[in-house]
């Protein structure tokens, strides 16, 4: 392409100080029918003809508004409108020529250095972003040219960006990747990261060229490193064990190969036995040996050489790029770190029901999952009747409380409160009920997965650099999570209600002999738990999939956080949320390819967590846990 | 021995008579026969169930863990030896005689080309051995059983806690086998093993045999089990389940007879995984998630806790009732405006029989019996 | 008079609270002891850390013939080694029978192997008729346990002790809602039982202390406030401030 460019250029330079019309006239019969593999030299001869309509004319001839006129002359269409070159207009007929896809492409390159210093900035950011994803050295003169007319900063970085890649002069391009300092985005990634494109070769001498490293031959492995021998022509091919059996089947005669019987050959030693006979009897040629490998191994080199042929560019890149990667390494920890919070806020929501329910009252309630389950389907059924998203949620939010607070005051009473002397029952009978919840579920809705859609202004990001940002639904959640921390100690410390459950909770028979009615607060410490996950759900809903198993994914989690935190105690569900947040963030950060393993580690991290602290991160301690 | 025990013993070889009668004379097809080999060792890991938990008040939602494990280890050798058959057969067409390095490549072709390799993982260093993998089939749930118990029990992990606890080792578990790298074939699981290797005889007959092996592995199970609760051992743990700490006051070492017991329905459960999974035919990671433990315990519940004849009952009417209604053989009923097809219909039916028996009949159907 | 039971020093607070502050006690092989104070002195708690259900956080329990500490050991393991101990609320296992309950506490091997061969003799039979027939259960021997009156479960209780053998028996309130006569008959087992062995008896009702006529230990906030007999402790001015005085 490029020899191909500077081929142009030479070819146009006759052309130079021609008006665009007799540029055309010049190349009549490429401009008529032009093709991708000879337009090239005209299209340079337009652009470089210092003709002022030159950029319009090119232009439109890649609009495919450029029309040649019965008489030959070359016009510009615009609708019926008929202009000469120079923009005078004209009556007549023409027909339009048609430039295909690629002489389209050229025609765009050439016009790039007239964007660059468009009048209209969007032009020339346009211009800009053309030469960005596309980065080329015949660009540089184009933006230097531009640069020199009037000072841009985007430009300006475009510039040494290419000049880092494209400029003859080494300095210059160390100067270049030096001036970016501690940019770190990934543009400068990506004009780096080719200087530093290495090949690996095999040579009998010392490597040529700009070196990265030599690499020892216990690193590449015998054969690995034999082969790259052979590739590099230095080595004849080693006998593989495909062409030996092949040897073999061809000198099979009367069931023997060699003098040994066929059916002997049943394993690797017998036949590596036979193709030796093979090579003492002359009838196949003898195989590189061992020693032979060895003694070519010996004498070659091998290394990784930089396609880069001037080390002080190859190293200011590496430079760079190394104190980019400690930056971005950084970075990276602190995108961790958000998504580990969010992920705890989520448990946390999940989580917090189930504290009430289960760290409070000590009832097992594996229907959880499924109101939390209720609350998202509540979402999406709400959103079916009000379209508009914001005014939805709105709606929601406390409809999936009330919806949930209901299911939850019924399950009370109808179920747990018969067994509240029987707590293993109580795991049971509630599983009863979460599997006829998801069964309803699945009749009602489908099982197919529902979208909750999160309304305009939740759908976004909050971008803080290239790499660290936080989607604002994780956000929110972050919010709704501190929300409910607080709601849940003002109501446990600063309400009659809560001064109550704190009484049931640490003696029911004390409590009830003052007044309290342990049935009533029981009702509705499992409906406000219940419906705190009603509204989980809505929040869940908005970045998973609705589907009646919803709950199943969260249920193993939030037990595990309550467990983990340590039961009776909010602060301790929030330690047990963060903990298994960050944990598995990590763990999936440890081994990325393979979240489920995250979740094997993490559950066998919290069974072993529990032998230390079997009463979780927050035991309450004494008489007052009970036993 | 107990009356019940007689009766039991009694009933079920009057059941296997019958059924290899029928199925002799054509009465019954062979799917059905597999069915009720597979239902009696459903009833087996329901012994083990009652076991564990009936009489020694552990509720564990990982026993049906064990009993995949126990199909997983018998699986990797039925699949082996079958894929080792196949593989030789098709290398006997080739001029030279195979190497076994070249068997090997092929088996490892055959198993592990769905997940996109041909290595075999030492996870299947035995599988060419019957007796090591029967071995397995025993040592690798009953070490894991051992050895969470060991852990679980010794933090004095008790109650719902504990329930937890297995549930998410057993969520661990399958988590692990759903991993490609588990090295058992991912979410794929093993398949074609009603396929008995070196057995030449039709499915007929060997479902037959297994439909046997499954009665045998249940009397004896049960038998074992009514041996263990029969004594002064059966005394002890309905002790702890009633009140761990006054058996400690006793004297008696709680967590060692709670280890003994978890580990040896591990085991029991392994053993009637081992002898369900060659009558299913197919096994995968999914039979493990905690929720199918769950439904051993919702079954042992119907049936009627701390009572064998119970968990049988409770394991054999509701899987076969579940298998009947979700197959779609189940009449629908229509009542005008809806019509209530079973297929979609019988979870909600189960959940709300299971809330009540809870509620109103805490000893299940074995306790109508008294 | 050798000690059987030594408690040194023993401490121990549950989230600040100093449930016990350097108690010493010692108790001989064959003496019955009253150990008295007002709620929260720590009597319970006291038994817990001997017992091996709670460990103290500084201090030495030292116990048996060659002396050895039970800190160490589990609940398990103390109860062998021959430390009883009665609940205050009768705790038997109601859903089997008397003779069942007696059975399980006979004096045996206790490992689950031990216990799976265990075949009972004639011997451990007649040996549990015996016993039932000591607490007056001996119609009852097949009833289920959780049919039992709350006196009879009392009973069975003891039962069950004397089936463990213990040298050292913890007794928490015995005398809780029986009747006259029951705590006769209480009285009168108790002091038969101190003759071969020892008994520590936790009590509030001090007209049964009077009864068993003995050393008594008075406990307040953790720590021994006064010993010796009841006459001597009830004219100390400090029982009486903290305690007697207190009604």
């Amino acid at each position: 392409m490029m020899r191909f460019l500077l081929l142009a250029l030479v070819l146009a330079l006759p052309a130079h100080a021609q008006d665009a019309a007799a540029v055309l006239d010049t190349y009549r019969d490429q401009v008529e029918r032009p093709s991708r593999t000879t337009i090239a030299p005209v299209i340079e001869a337009l652009a470089t003809s210092g003709d002022p309509a030159a950029a319009t004319v090119l232009a439109a001839w890649a609009d495919r508004r450029l029309a040649v006129m019965d008489d030959g002359t070359f016009v510009i269409m615009d609708g019926d409108a008929l202009s000469d070159l120079a923009g005078q207009p004209v009556e007549g007929e023409a027909q339009p020529l048609r430039p295909n896809a690629g002489v389209r492409g050229l025609i765009a390159s050439a016009l790039v250095p007239f964007q660059l210093t468009d009048p209209d900035p969007a032009a020339r950011g346009a211009a800009r972003d053309a030469i960005a994803r596309n980065p080329a050295p015949e660009h540089l003169p184009a933006i230097r040219g531009a640069l020199a007319r009037a000072a841009d900063p985007s430009l300006s970085r475009l510039e040494r960006l290419l000049t880092l890649r494209f400029d003859p002069d080494p300095a210059a391009r160390v100067a270049a990747i030096e001036s970016f300092g501690a940019d770190q985005s990934m543009d400068l990634r990506a004009a780096l990261n080719p200087l530093l494109a290495t090949t690996r070769v095999a040579t009998l001498g010392p490597p040529e060229g700009n070196v990265a490293r030599e690499i020892p031959v216990s690193e590449l492995g015998r054969e690995g490193a034999y082969d790259l021998l052979v590739s590099a022509g230095l080595a004849p091919a080693r006998l593989t064990r495909d062409a030996a059996q092949a040897a073999l089947v061809a000198n099979i005669a009367d069931g023997q190969v060699a003098g040994i019987a066929v059916a002997s050959l049943n394993t690797q030693a017998a036949r590596d036995d036979a193709y030796s006979a093979l090579e003492a009897a002359g009838t196949v040629p003898p195989a590189a040996t061992e020693d032979e490998v060895d003694a070519a191994l010996d004498s070659a080199t091998f290394a990784d050489v930089y396609a880069e042929p001037n080390a002080d560019v190859t190293d200011a890149a590496r430079a760079a790029l190394n104190g980019i990667a400690t930056r971005v390494g950084a970075m990276q920890a602190a995108d961790l770190a958000l998504d580990a919070l969010s992920l705890a806020s989520i448990y946390f929501l999940a989580a917090i029901g189930l504290a009430i329910t289960f760290g409070v009252m000590r009832v097992i309630n594996m229907a959880h999952g499924e109101f939390i389950m209720m609350g998202a389907y509540t979402g999406y059924a709400v959103q079916q009747v009000v379209p508009d998203y914001t005014l939805s949620l709105v709606v929601a939010l406390p409809l999936a409380f009330l919806v949930t607070f209901a299911a939850g005051v019924a399950l009370e009473r109808l179920v747990i409160r018969h067994l509240y002397k029987r707590p293993l029952e109580t795991l049971l009978a509630t599983f009863g009920v979460s599997i006829m919840l998801q069964q309803l579920a699945k009749n009602i809705f489908g099982t197919q997965a529902r979208p909750l859609t999160a309304p305009d202004w939740l759908s976004g990001s909050l971008v803080i650099n290239d790499l660290v940002q936080v989607s604002m639904i994780r956000v929110a959640i972050f919010v709704l999570a501190l929300l409910f921390l607080g709601l849940y100690l003002f109501i446990m410390r600063r309400t009659r209600l809560g001064l109550e459950v704190r009484a049931v909770q640490q003696n029911p028979t004390m409590a009830a002999s003052m007044g309290i009615s342990p049935g009533r607060i029981n009702m509705l410490a499992f409906g406000l738990g219940s419906g705190i996950a009603g509204i989980a759900g809505v929040a869940i809903g908005l970045f998973a999939q609705v589907t009646s198993e919803l709950g199943q994914q969260y249920i193993v989690q939030s037990f595990m956080t309550v467990v983990v935190g340590g039961v009776g105690s909010i602060f301790g569900t929030l330690a047990g949320a963060a903990l298994i947040g960050f944990l598995q963030k990590g763990i999936e950060w440890l081994n990325p390819s393979n979240t489920l393993a995250a979740q094997t580690y993490m559950i066998l991290f919290i069974i072993i967590f529990i032998q230390f602290r079997p009463r979780g991160i927050i035991a309450l301690k004494g008489r007052a846990a009970g036993d | 021995m107990r009356r019940s025990t007689v009766i039991f013993i009694a009933a079920l070889a009057v059941f296997v008579a019958v059924i290899t009668v029928m199925a002799g004379a054509g009465m019954i097809s062979t799917s059905f026969v597999k069915t009720l080999g597979m239902t009696l060792c459903l009833c087996l890991a329901a012994v083990a169930m009652d076991l564990v938990w009936g009489y020694a008040g552990i509720l564990s939602l990982g026993h049906m863990a064990f009993f995949a494990l126990g199909g997983y280890m018998i699986g990797m050798w039925l699949m082996y030896a079958r894929t080792e058959a196949i593989v030789i057969e098709a290398l006997s067409g080739q001029p030279l005689p195979a190497t076994p390095e070249e068997i090997r490549q092929g088996i490892g072709n055959q198993i592990f080309g769905v997940i996109g390799t041909s290595d075999i993982p030492w996870v299947w260093g035995f599988a060419h051995s019957l007796p090591l993998q029967l071995l397995l089939v025993v040592l690798v749930p009953g070490v894991l059983a051992g050895l969470f118990a060991w852990l679980a029990f010794r933090s004095r992990v008790t109650g719902v806690y504990l329930s937890i606890l297995t549930q998410a080792g057993t969520l661990a578990l399958a988590l692990h086998l759903f991993q490609n790298d588990s090295g058992l074939r991912g979410n794929n699981g093993l398949s074609g093993l009603q396929n008995l290797p070196g057995v030449s005889a039709s499915q007929d007959a060997t479902s037959l045999w297994l439909f046997w092996a499954s009665a045998l592995a249940l009397a004896a199970g049960y038998l074992l089990a009514a041996w263990v609760v029969g004594g002064k051992f059966g005394s002890v743990i309905r002790a702890i389940r009633d009140d761990e700490q006054r058996v400690r006051f006793l004297g008696y070492p709680v967590e060692g007879f709670k280890l003994f017991v978890f580990t040896l329905t591990a085991v029991i459960a392994a053993i009637a995984g081992a002898l369900y999974y060659p009558q299913a035919g197919i096994i995968n990671p999914a039979e493990m998630m905690p929720i199918a433990s769950i439904y051993l315990a919702v079954w042992v519940a119907i049936g009627g806790r701390g009572r064998l004849y119970g968990a049988v009952i409770g394991a054999a009417v509701v899987s076969l009732l579940s298998s009947w209604f979700t197959g779609g053989r189940a009449p629908s009923i229509p009542l005008g405006f809806y019509t209530i097809d079973w297929v979609d219909w019988w979870q909600v039916l189960l959940g709300l029989v299971f809330v009540l028996v809870t509620l109103l009949a805490p000893r299940g159907i074995g306790g109508l019996f008294k | 008079m050798s000690a059987l039971l030594e408690v040194r020093g023993i401490s121990v607070s549950f989230d600040g609270f100093r449930a016990i502050n350097n108690l010493s006690f010692a108790i001989g092989a064959a003496e019955l002891r009253a150990v008295i104070g007002p709620n929260g002195a720590g009597k319970t708690t006291f038994m817990d850390i001997v017992t091996g259900k709670t460990r103290p956080d500084s201090g030495d329990v030292i116990f048996g013939d060659p002396p050895r500490s039970l800190l160490r050991m589990t609940e398990a393991q103390i109860a062998r080694a021959g430390v009883g101990r009665k609940f205050q609320r009768p705790t038997v296992f109601e859903d089997q029978t008397v003779g069942a309950n007696l059975m399980m506490a006979l004096r045996a091997p206790r490992n689950p192997f031990a216990v799976l061969r265990f075949r009972a003799t004639d011997g451990h039979h007649a040996r549990v008729v015996e016993l039932a027939a000591e607490v007056g259960l001996a119609d009852h021997l097949h009833r289920i346990a959780g049919e039992l009156s709350h006196g009879q479960k009392q009973w069975l209780e003891i039962g069950m002790l004397l089936a463990q053998e213990p040298r050292l028996l913890l007794v928490d309130e015995p005398a809780a809602g029986m009747t006259l006569a029951e705590r006769e008959h209480t009285t009168t087992l108790l002091t038969r039982l101190a003759q071969t062995r020892a008994v520590v008896v936790v009590e509030h009702d001090m007209e049964f202390v009077r009864r068993l006529d003995c050393r008594v230990t008075v406990l307040h906030e953790g720590a021994v406030l006064a010993e010796g007999s009841l006459d001597h402790v009830t004219a100390d001015r400090q029982v009486i401030d903290v305690y007697l005085g207190r009604g």
